[in-house]
């Protein structure tokens, strides 16, 4: 057979095709422990479990917010985390039309031989963990592959390495009745322009897809997330339209149609920046057979957690700063953003880290 | 770079785009000398130079035939030829609003240790070929890989063989201003069904297009030309509906949009059925980003040449008939035909001839 069609096929169709429905997006929540610590010390909050108890509940009860989401990523401590009033998070999302997703790697390691290029962990019992997150209430999963852009990188080990990896967990995933997110992100750190990117990007992507139809997975149950092709971090910035144009080349050139949407990572963009550019993409007149959406963390949450500071008596304020984001990213999936959505300076913060390590 | 910015670029993107016109197609009027040999013998006509011209002559001043043609694919000797008045068949051709291809590749030759598997050969001096053919008037070529369903078959050699054949003829044509039309045909002999030759197809294609990744094809500036997806030559036959579904889905999983059109060989179909799948394709609503059409050699040609019989006299009687079934396939690319056309003797005639070699 071609594609592998398990007892959950139809559902992982149905999924899939809804996360991609327009006018909505992820809500990528799924910081590890480690790395939420980093987002605490940055607000001066304690790396507590209740505090992170705290901060995805602001997040999940924000007034106005669910419309604009289609899933959120969540990490495993938060899957099994209820709201104050006792909750579980996952009901609180599924009531509201809203499906639970879960990161399900184990991070990066070196590949030995490379100049710091990486492959990522997390295949082991994996299909055991996914039955375990399917009962917990996950419907799809995220695995986040790494590569890098220099004068002999991406290596084609590591093109290989984490397109295979990829395709073995899209496969396990959907055994078990996860859609999977296939995030093949290719950080924006060096100096080489968006054709370079671009270049990359294609050939990446080409690899991805040639791994997933080798281990016959149904791509109708998947999702892609993917970087936006950009400048390198340390080259002269280009409008969103330039960005959309790259953008939406690359991926013509490369995901079949029969993958139901698109979601974007927004690497170190700014909460403004990532919004214009998916804004401008969908209004490219050009033809997209599948749906160009946001699959955001930083570029979400940035303003929020700065809003809320740790702090009870921020809770409706940090609240309103995330419903902003949201609509703002909603309209840019429909192309009809006008910009300027927030008053709040952080809005145009660069959240690029060099070197970034979840 | 990714793709391959050749300085032919904006016209190869124009030429492929205008053959997928919808309400147009290409007749493969390319059969070598040999095998236009057979096609002669077929109806007692001796298989001479002048008959050759006289055949070619006829099909491209059928009245009404070349408004629904885009493109003809020729042999060598054709692109060279003139009809009686002295005008080459180039101009001829270019005047009604029809672009004259080339066929470029030079046959098979069986891959040893394989169970008769076949590779393409063409490559040697084709770059040079190439430029007296753009010469000549040709602006799109065409280079036919041969794939087979068995027990072990295709088996991964003759994948990879064929996939970086058709792009290393297509990066060549590229290079030197002609659109290359990828053809990976996969035979319809055997007694497999259709969910085999779905999963076989898919495999391909998807070999043929990471194969164009890496050689830096320019998609938008290609065309593909694959088999329809059947059951077997030995199996039960199906309904159009249900080779519309299955092709169609193939194709949703491996061809890239970028891809303006995809032309589909008609292999052994009778003229009446290659048509009717092809005007199912149309009609079904679901994503389709590349037009549907036609590239039939003989489901274009076979009421013509029994109607023909190599007699002056039958000429009109003949040239009718072609246009019968041009408009019909016209239609088909539309979703609009009837199933009305006036069938000429021999239209449901199978074509089929068991492993057919050209």
């Amino acid at each position: 057979m071609s594609a592998f069609v398990g007892k959950y096929a139809d559902e992982l169709i149905k999924t899939a095709k809804y996360i991609a429905t327009p006018g909505k997006g992820i809500l990528a929540a799924d910081e590890s422990t480690g790395t939420i610590g980093k987002r605490f010390a940055s607000i001066n909050v304690e790396n507590i479990e209740s505090n992170r108890q705290a901060l995805r509940e602001l997040l999940f009860t924000s007034p106005g917010t669910f419309p604009c989401l289609s899933g959120v990523i969540l990490f495993e401590e938060t899957l099994y985390q209820k709201t104050s009033e006792g909750k579980p998070f996952v009901d609180l999302l599924m009531e509201n039309g809203v499906i639970p997703g879960i990161k399900v790697d184990k991070g990066v390691v070196d590949l030995a031989g490379t100049n710091g290029e990486t492959t990522t962990q997390g295949l082991d019992s994996l299909g055991t963990r996914c039955q375990e997150y399917y009962k917990a209430g996950a419907r799809f999963a995220k695995w986040r592959a790494v590569l890098k852009i220099g004068d002999t990188e991406p290596s084609e080990l590591s093109i290989q390495e984490n397109a295979k990896g990829l395709a073995r967990y899209a496969i396990i995933c959907q055994e078990n009745g996860l859609v999977p997110i296939v995030e093949p992100e290719i950080l924006t750190d060096g100096s080489h322009d968006i054709k370079q990117c671009a270049a990359v990007t294609e050939t990446v992507l080409a690899a991805v897809y040639k791994a997933l139809n080798e281990h016959h997975v149904l791509l109708e149950g998947t999702l892609l997330k993917p970087n936006m092709v950009t400048p390198g971090s340390d080259s002269p910035k280009v409008t969103p339209e330039v960005i959309a144009d790259y953008t939406v080349t690359a991926l013509r050139r490369t995901v079949p149609p029969a993958v139901p949407g698109i979601v974007f990572l927004s690497g170190g963009q700014s909460e403004e920046e990532a919004t214009l550019n998916l804004n401008a993409m969908n209004k490219l007149d050009v033809l997209k057979p599948w749906t160009l959406t946001f699959s955001f963390g930083r570029a979400l949450q940035q303003s929020t957690l700065k809003a809320w500071a740790g702090k009870t008596e921020n809770v409706a304020k940090a609240q309103a700063t995330f419903l902003t984001r949201c609509k703002a990213n909603s309209d840019a999936t429909l192309g009809k953003y006008t910009g300027g959505a927030s008053g709040d300076s952080a809005a145009s913060e660069s959240l690029y880290v060099k070197g970034y390590k979840y | 770079m990714s793709a391959f910015t050749s300085k032919f670029a904006d016209e190869l993107i124009a030429n492929a785009a205008y053959i997928g016109t919808p309400g147009k197609g290409i007749l493969a009027a390319d059969e070598s000398t040999g095998t236009i040999g057979k096609r002669l013998a077929s109806i007692n006509v001796e298989n001479v130079e002048t008959n050759r011209r006289n055949l070619r002559e006829l099909l491209f001043t059928a009245p009404g035939a070349l408004p629904c043609l885009s493109g003809v694919i020729l042999f060598e000797e054709t692109l060279y030829q003139k009809s009686s008045d002295g005008k080459l068949f180039v101009d001829i051709l270019k005047e009604g609003g029809v672009l004259p291809g080339i066929k470029v590749d030079k046959g098979t030759v069986e891959l040893a240790g394989t169970n008769g598997e076949t590779t393409t050969q063409g490559l040697d001096g084709l770059g040079d070929r190439c430029k007296k053919y753009y010469e000549a008037g040709a602006r799109f070529a065409k280079w036919r890989a041969v794939l087979k369903i068995g027990e072990n078959e295709p088996s991964e050699l003759s994948i990879h063989e064929n996939a970086y054949g058709l792009a290393r003829y297509a990066v060549i044509c590229q290079e030197n201003g002609l659109v290359p039309i990828v053809e990976p045909e996969i035979l319809v002999d055997g007694s497999h069904d259709i969910q085999k030759c779905a999963a076989v197809t898919e495999r391909v294609l998807a070999a043929c297009y990471k194969a164009l990744s890496d050689h830096h094809v320019l998609l938008e500036g290609t065309l593909l030309k694959p088999n329809m997806v059947t059951p077997g030559s030995d199996s039960p036959k199906v309904s159009p509906e249900v080779i519309a579904e299955h092709t169609v889905r193939a194709l949703q999983r491996t061809v890239p949009a970028a891809v303006p059109a995809i032309v589909f060989l008609s292999g052994g179909q009778s003229e009446e059925e290659a048509t009717r799948n092809l005007n199912a394709m149309n009609q079904l609503k679901t994503k389709k980003p590349w037009s549907l059409s036609f590239s039939f050699g003989r489901a274009l040609q076979q009421s013509t040449l029994k109607t023909w019989a190599g007699k002056e006299e039958n000429v009109k009687a003949a040239q009718e008939a072609l246009y019968v079934r041009c408009k019909a396939n016209s239609e088909a690319t539309l979703g609009t035909y009837k199933g009305d056309a006036k069938l000429g003797d021999g239209a449901a005639e199978s074509l089929h001839v068991k492993d057919y070699k050209y």
